[in-house]
């Protein structure tokens, strides 16, 4: 080719330049462990349903949701969502109100009749759950979704455990639980009712079972000695609450005392106002700070005029004088009797000190180890004889719905490993995705959506819901609240901010890939990128 | 009309992109068709502010004439990174001639581009802070006179970084360059020099002036578009942080960018012949030494004992431009 004068080169494109060769540092595309996640007891990939719930997508969100938890209209009310408490976006403004979306969606598959998706052909195994509560109908679903065959005994008349029997209707309404209920029982599961098992390994065996799963619940009502006279009427909170839900609600009387510091004292107490207790007082030895009882509970209860007498111990019941005395933290925090007494009027006492498990069906069980008055598992929930595992509230752990939603959902998991003579393999962790690894100058300033809350009047009178729901645009606001931590929303600011064109952007859904041929190892990508989805790495030399 | 922020959508328009957005609503960076004018491969420094912003901008002017653009470019750093002979990361028909006449060049390709009728063709001229408010300046002081239809874009990075970091016309008062150092009783730039292009520009009257930075980029993108659908002399002065020549992180150069706009020291206006029609609010308001403190130009202000003084000097500074300009609610 003939080139103008002082010409002597071909002109070419810097393309054939491959600056990646400069670059010392590799920006690498990661998905950590958003928080929610982490602290979720049921293992629910939140921020995963909630990037389909911000696009409107209100029905893959829901699938997305139910992979790990059968009942989010359920658990979008009841469970005390320690998702909001690990929230990064509480360090920038407020959390995001998690479980009110949660609640959105569950509303909307009963509103809708959204039916589970079953993949799985049915393998011939046949598993016993023995408790119709959260624990076993978790481990119901998860079972039936992998393809086995599933039977429910429940001791009780109606299914749903303490969701029914212990949470009060205005947390719960019954309508929403049966329906949760009953759409997974749809999945082909059979619910025995009124079948008490007595003898696991009998009913196991008589019935042709591979694998049990236990999750009785803990139902027994724990006792305190306080010196009484017959005519006292003391009554324990869990019978209360049970008795709610029969034809005959109990008679309470027009001053009630609760006794004890959890959220069943609570509960109790705020029932008690509702059946026309003027007086709902709750006796507790310790301090506000010290409630095992989740202070916005305490808040909603003391709205609703319940009292609380702090740093007491009842010691002595006459008739209707209740006397008590003043107790005082020691150096460690332990509440020590002063001897100062004190006396209180009241016509019933109803005692919410907590609740221990019937074990009996577990008596001609070998191998089995206890624990405090509960069953010890191993870590695939299994107890200590094999294929029998167990749940809920019947072993060690924090006694709530979500753990033993939780509890069901990883036994289901491992019961369907062991059917296969197989480890159930897990998954590693993802690297926690920090506040500080997120780039907030981002996120669009938006406050926490409140939800409605019942009027004053209506809540000490009835039994009707006492929280709101929120309706479709909310909550999609609020699902948009949600930063995303550790996982990539295809923002494009990788693409857009990288000054060597060395982001690949592979269409929606699809994220984005380096190009390391001309990647500079500059950073900006892993410094902009708004949910701490890219780090960098050293490159080896 | 200004660029108005969705509000909320996640992350809004903060971000280049957002899947929840429609497609007119994001960049034109957050495109998988954009043009990529500044191709790879150039060899400008990790995390080069000004690769960036000319892409941005170049990027932007392609899209609003349906990629009728011809560039002319003065001397400095991005005609060196971008075209080292013989290879181009240009994907536009492009131009260099010397350091100081970019302006009056891309007047002459206007002109040819009339006297042929090639009327849909639009001519832009580019160069550094150097090449502008040195060099070039009595050639851009000309077309804009002239009301030449070419738009001038300047990528202000403070400094004479392409010949080894010596102080412009447009570098900031305490500033350490080659030719300012950190030494004696005044370390760095001294203070109530420079010029501001921008305001000079205006004095011109010329039918659009408008400020910049990497750190918005759908404001940026919106100015250079709205540029681009008008007759006549234009001015578009963009900030670029230089991670080289300021002593700063590779990573960082957008997050110092940003820092720039919102400690108020790089304001961020339009101004419509001669008279400012509108100015982008502080979201989130820092104090000037946390845009300083992450640049080893501005390193002798702080250390054991902090020079509080020049500091104070720099902030009054800011001060001054969110007063004058309304930056603050």
């Amino acid at each position: 080719m003939k080139k103008p004068f002082a010409i002597t080169l071909d002109p070419g494109s810097s393309l054939a330049n491959h600056t990646g060769t400069w670059r010392n540092n590799r920006p690498v595309y990661v998905d950590r462990l958003p928080p929610c996640n982490n602290a979720c007891p049921a293992g629910e990939d939140i921020q995963g349903w909630l990037y389909y719930a911000e696009s409107g997508d209100y029905h893959r969100a829901w699938h997305e949701l139910v992979k790990n938890n059968p009942m989010p209209a359920l658990m979008g009310r009841v469970c005390y969502h320690p998702c909001e408490n690990a929230c990064n976006r509480a360090s920038l403004d407020e959390a995001v109100n998690i479980h009110a979306v949660e609640r959105f969606l569950g509303d909307e598959a009963l509103k809708r009749g959204w039916k589970f998706e079953m993949t799985v052909p049915p393998c011939g195994k046949h598993v016993l759950v023995v408790g119709g509560g959260p624990s076993g109908l978790s481990a119901a679903y998860h079972l039936a979704r992998l393809g086995h065959r599933v039977t429910i005994h429940e001791a009780g008349p109606l299914s749903g455990g303490m969701m029914r029997f212990g949470i009060p209707k205005y947390r719960l309404p019954r309508d929403v639980l049966d329906a949760e209920v009953e759409r997974i029982l749809d999945l082909g599961i059979t619910l025995k009712l009124n079948t008490r098992v007595d003898n696991i390994l009998h009913s196991m065996k008589q019935g042709g079972f591979d694998a049990a799963f236990l999750a009785v619940g803990a139902h027994v009502a724990k006792r305190t000695d306080i010196p009484a006279r017959d005519a006292t009427r003391i009554l324990d909170a869990v019978s209360v609450l049970r008795g709610m839900e029969t034809s005959a609600p109990p008679q309470l009387g027009r001053r009630v005392v609760v006794y004890g510091g959890g959220n069943t004292a609570l509960d109790v107490a705020r029932t008690a106002k509702r059946l026309g207790a003027s007086e709902a007082l709750i006796v507790y030895r310790r301090t506000r700070e010290q409630m095992p009882a989740h202070d916005f509970e305490l808040q909603e209860a003391l709205d609703e005029g319940i009292m609380v007498k702090w740093l007491n111990t009842i010691t002595r019941v006459e008739d209707t004088t209740f006397t008590v005395e003043k107790m005082v933290l020691d150096g460690a925090g332990f509440p020590q009797p002063t001897g100062e007494f004190d006396t209180i009027e009241a016509d019933t006492l109803i005692l919410a000190l907590g609740q221990d498990v019937d074990l009996s069906l577990l008596d001609k069980v070998p191998g089995l180890v206890l624990d405090k008055g509960a069953v010890k598992v191993d870590s695939n929930m299994m107890t200590g004889y094999p294929g029998i595992f167990a749940g809920g509230d019947m072993v060690p752990s924090e006694r709530t719905v979500t753990v033993a939603i939780g509890h069901g959902k990883k036994a289901a998991r491992n019961i369907d490993a062991w059917l296969r003579s197989d480890v159930c393999a897990r998954a590693p962790k993802h690297e926690l995705a920090r506040f500080d690894m997120l780039n907030t100058w981002y996120y669009a300033d938006a406050p926490k959506t409140v939800q409605p809350v019942l009027d004053i009047i209506r809540r000490q009178s009835t039994f009707d819901e006492v929280q709101g729901g929120l309706d479709e645009s909310n909550a999609l606001f609020e699902a948009r609240r949600c930063l995303s931590c550790g996982n990539c929303f295809e923002c494009d600011n990788c693409y857009g901010v990288c000054p060597d064109n060395a982001v690949v952007k592979l269409g929606p859904g699809k994220r984005f890939e380096f190009n390391y041929d001309y990647c500079k190892g500059c950073g900006m990508c892993a410094t902009e990128c708004p949910c701490g989805a890219i780090t960098m790495t050293a490159e080896t030399i | 009309m200004a660029f108005q922020p969705v509000k909320f959508y996640q992350t809004g328009t903060f971000t280049v992109g957002n899947r929840l957005l429609a497609d007119s609503e994001r960049t034109v960076q957050a495109n998988m068709r954009r043009t990529n004018s500044l191709n790879s491969g150039h060899r400008a420094c990790q995390g080069c502010g000004e690769a960036l912003g000319a892409r941005y901008a170049i990027d932007a002017a392609m899209q609003a004439t349906g990629n009728q653009v011809m560039a002319v470019n003065a001397t400095g750093c991005l005609e060196v990174f971008s075209t080292p002979y013989p290879e181009t990361s240009w994907q536009i028909p492009w131009m260099h001639s010397l350091f100081g006449n970019a302006a009056a060049v891309a007047s002459g390709v206007a002109a040819a581009l009339r006297v042929k009728g090639r009327s849909s063709v639009k001519v832009i001229a580019q160069g550094g802070d150097g090449g502008t408010t040195d060099i070039g300046f009595g050639c851009l002081s000309g077309m804009f006179e002239r009301n030449d239809d070419v738009l001038y874009i300047c990528y202000d990075n403070e400094a004479y970084m392409n010949t080894g970091v010596q102080r412009s016309s447009a570098t900031p008062p305490a500033a350490r360059t080659a030719t300012t150092m950190a030494v004696g009783p005044h370390p760095g730039n001294v203070f109530g020099t420079g010029k501001n292009l921008p305001l000079i520009a205006m004095a011109h009257h010329i039918p659009y002036v408008a400020t910049a930075s990497v750190a918005n980029l759908h404001d940026l993108e919106v100015k250079v578009m709205r540029a681009m659908g008008i007759e006549g002399a234009r001015y578009i002065h963009i900030h670029v942080p230089c991670p080289l020549g300021w002593g700063s992180a590779p990573a960082d150069t957008i997050k110092i960018a940003r820092l720039a706009v919102e400690s108020g020291l790089f304001p961020l206006f339009e101004a419509e012949r001669g008279e400012i029609t509108d100015r982008h609010k502080l979201r989130r308001r820092v104090p000037v030494e946390e845009y300083l403190k992450p640049q080893r130009r501005f390193a002798h202000l702080f250390g054991a004992r902090p020079d509080v003084n020049t500091i104070a000097s720099i902030q009054a500074i800011a001060d001054r431009n969110v007063r004058t300009l309304g930056l603050a609610d």
